[in-house]
């Protein structure tokens, strides 16, 4: 068995408006991965790729072992999958869609889904069209939870809740994490989620895989510093430093790459280092995608 | 016992060090004795409803300060040493006039002005305390 729940190499798609390029990714089992990306940026195209729903032009794309997409039939026992797009009988209740599953899969876990019922606070014998767009989401999120699948790939799994059905999804997820075997993929433009219960972070922009590494390095290298800046004294040009904002005396400097030599070097310049200050992820995000977006138009 | 810790959204600090601040605070105080167990990396990371990388971090970071021992395959405890939990207090002190030491240099204060103002304040603090008492009484 392979240590990597997921491994996309060189992965490409061209549609006639939009280029999935040469994608790399790797999740370790027992991790969560949170894919980042503004709309069109290429989520979903990665993650349909990956259940072998979207057939690659070109690369390998391996999940448990599996190569996809010829290997999609054996993978799906393990894979469970959910997306905005995956539909529920609309005049069939939940009860009738956990006993169907519970049939197909030998691993269901019956007390468990129980217990996610409860939690939830979805009727099971109310007909999905008459549940709220929160209530279907949990629907379809307990009917994959509860096989206790060894992948979890979710599309946008808290877009569009209420803040009470939001935690109650990440709270899931993190249980999930309690046995090392499993791993999860989810897609999100909600930063502060992705921040919060990803082990991994992939940003994805324009189609091309900007940045995919472990959440607290990253994070880690990115820095905010707070200069004072006396007149006559100008800001040297420093390396991993991405940006400079300067109004009068005070400026802010951002960097990517950061390192305590860098402080000191303002600090030999003349100027004065009032603060340096960690960014959120959402920060990152926006500085990172104004980048490479300059970046490409060079 | 997990449920000592409470991480604050509003907090702008990186949850690493919420973490590791928590930990420490609940051992200065005496909650968490030395030698004691504490929750492993995995279990933190599902109470607190965050990435076991984070809880990771935290850990090493609090192993590194020597706050916690990790022994393989046996889980983390809080470390033996003795006079941890007043060596905590003391640090959080430390970190805190340093703070302000900074900051009276940056308004160009002179030590012995600093010296006054935390005077004037432990003062205050004092009287304040009196008042409460004879309330009380």
């Amino acid at each position: 068995m392979t240590d990597l729940a997921i491994e996309l190499r060189g992965v490409s798609k061209r549609y006639r408006h939009f280029t999935l390029d040469n994608v790399h990714l790797k999740l370790p089992r027992g991790q969560i991965m949170g894919l980042i990306g503004a709309n069109g940026a290429g989520k979903s195209t990665t993650i349909r790729i990956l259940m072998g729903l979207v057939h690659q032009d070109s690369g390998e794309a391996r999940v448990l072992g599996h190569s996809m997409p010829a290997e999609q039939v054996d993978a799906k026992w393990d894979i469970g999958f959910a997306s905005e797009d995956m539909r529920l009988y609309d005049s069939m209740t939940l009860a009738w869609h956990i006993n169907f599953i519970a049939s197909i899969y030998p691993n269901w876990d019956a007390s468990y889904a129980q217990l996610l019922l409860k939690r939830f606070g979805v009727p099971p014998d109310q007909k999905i069209k008459g549940l709220s767009h929160g209530q279907r989401v949990k629907a379809a999120l307990l009917l994959v939870l509860a096989r206790k699948p060894k992948l979890l790939v979710l599309d946008e799994p808290t877009t569009g809740l209420d803040p009470v059905a939001r935690h109650e999804i990440l709270r899931e997820l993190t249980n999930v994490m309690a046995d090392e075997d499993r791993s999860i993929l989810f897609s999100s433009h909600n930063t502060q989620d992705v921040e919060q219960i990803s082990d991994q972070i992939t940003f994805i922009d324009r189609g091309r895989i900007i940045d995919s590494m472990d959440k607290e390095a990253y994070l880690d290298r990115w820095r905010r510093l707070r200069l004072e800046v006396p007149s006559g004294i100008e800001l040297p040009p420093l390396p991993g430093i991405i940006g400079i904002q300067q109004r009068g005396r005070l400026a802010v400097a951002t960097s990517n790459a950061f390192v305590p030599g860098l402080a000191n070097a303002y600090e030999n310049s003349g100027a004065r280092v009032q603060r340096i200050e960690n960014m959120t992820l959402e920060e990152i995000f926006v500085a990172n995608v104004e980048r490479s977006r300059e970046e490409v138009e060079a | 016992m997990n449920g000592a810790l409470t991480l604050s959204q509003s907090d702008k600090r990186p949850i690493y060090l919420q973490i590791m601040e928590q930990i420490k605070q609940r051992i200065a105080v005496g909650d968490w004795a030395q030698g004691q167990p504490i929750p492993s990396i995995r279990q933190l990371a599902v109470d607190l409803e965050v990435s076991v990388i984070t809880v990771k971090r935290a850990y090493y970071e609090l192993e590194r300060e020597g706050v916690i021992v990790t022994q393989h395959g046996k889980g983390s405890q809080v470390a033996s040493t003795p006079g941890l939990g007043a060596r905590l207090r003391d640090q959080e002190l430390q970190q805190h006039l340093e703070q302000a030491a900074r900051i009276a240099a940056q308004l160009g204060m002179l030590p012995e002005q600093l010296e006054d103002r935390l005077r004037e304040v432990g003062d205050r603090l004092a009287d304040k305390e009196k008042e409460k008492e004879n309330e009380l009484v």
